[in-house]
């Protein structure tokens, strides 16, 4: 009889266990959907964006909804894998889609030589804003499109400079 | 009124499942068919059959290497081509980065840069890959990212 009690409180309790674990799980589902789909934030930092993003630390928010469809161009200020170590991303903007035209500067803190380059089919070309301090397609080439993982929309901390990225 | 509590509830296990399926098949392991025989006989080991058109084979995809993005030789991968992103592209890897590889078709030796791999399909003869565009770059591998492991069909 006192067995029968205490099997029905065990069934009981791991049945609630059961149901909120099932809770954390979706929560957890959903917010990797959303991170990956929709909206996430990072932290960036470095010298290689200034002076549109600080040294010191911003915080980001990006979205992931404008690579998967195509509709990156010019100017847009992307998260990108970098290409010489797949560990990292390096936010940087885009100069050139494929077929454009690039001229870039080769190395300008110490002579004025600069290369042209045609951007190839399904890659995109990314400079940062500080030219002196950025390694980028310069430097290593070419991006293939498919390692841009989202584009930036918004700065949200520091708090004097919350909103959007254009001067 | 009640169809519509029946209809929401139906909506909500719908998306609930959908939600948790894309979570596993990003994060964990998922299923891809494999088109085309730039792999035979690893893959789709023939071409046309006497009725018609083959089965093409399906295979299971790990997800787990690309924490730490550490590949061995003679891994399969599929990865996104650097000339089509939408385009996925099952290989071989041949190369890590830092290895020495000869082109057979132009006696060359190319070093496989830093954060790249070098690919090749196991049918030489019918396959796009390195050998046509280059070292195939290692994000690319990471940007699809999965490793086959069974053949499930």
């Amino acid at each position: 009889m006192r067995a029968a009690k205490y099997i029905w409180q065990w069934r009981s309790i791991a049945k609630q266990a059961f149901t909120q674990t099932s809770i954390v799980a979706k929560f957890l589902c959903l917010l990797h959907v959303t991170n990956n789909y929709l909206c996430s934030s990072t932290l960036v930092y470095g010298p290689s964006m200034l002076p549109t993003l600080n040294i010191s630390g911003d915080v980001l928010l990006v979205e992931h909804i404008s690579h998967r469809l195509g509709k990156l161009g010019p100017g847009d200020v992307v998260l990108v894998r970098s290409p010489v170590d797949p560990r990292k991303i390096v936010t940087k903007r885009i100069v050139g889609m494929e077929g454009d035209r690039i001229t870039f500067l080769l190395d300008p803190s110490s002579n004025d030589s600069c290369n042209i380059i045609v951007v190839p089919k399904g890659h995109v070309w990314i400079q940062g804003d500080n030219m002196y301090a950025s390694s980028d397609s310069r430097h290593f080439g070419p991006v293939p499109y498919g390692l841009i993982q989202g584009k930036v929309f918004m700065r949200v901390w520091p708090p004097h400079s919350f909103g959007s990225l254009e001067q | 009124m009640g169809s519509g509590n029946i209809l929401w509830s139906l909506a909500k296990n719908y998306f609930t499942v959908g939600l948790i399926g894309l979570t596993i098949s990003d994060r964990y392991a998922s299923v891809v068919p494999v088109r085309g025989t730039s792999m035979s006989p690893t893959f789709n080991p023939q071409t046309s059959t006497f009725w018609g058109s083959s089965i093409d084979d399906c295979v299971l995809v790990e997800k787990f290497c690309l924490e730490k993005y550490k590949f061995s030789h003679g891994d399969v991968v599929v990865f996104s081509s650097p000339s089509n992103h939408k385009e996925r592209l099952i290989k071989r890897i041949i190369g890590l980065p830092g290895d020495w590889i000869g082109t057979p078709h132009s006696h060359d030796v190319v070093k496989v840069p830093e954060g790249h791999c070098w690919v090749e399909g196991d049918n030489s003869l019918s396959s796009m890959d390195s050998i046509s565009f280059g070292p195939d770059l290692l994000e690319s591998v990471y940007a699809a990212l999965h490793i086959s492991w069974f053949v499930l069909m």
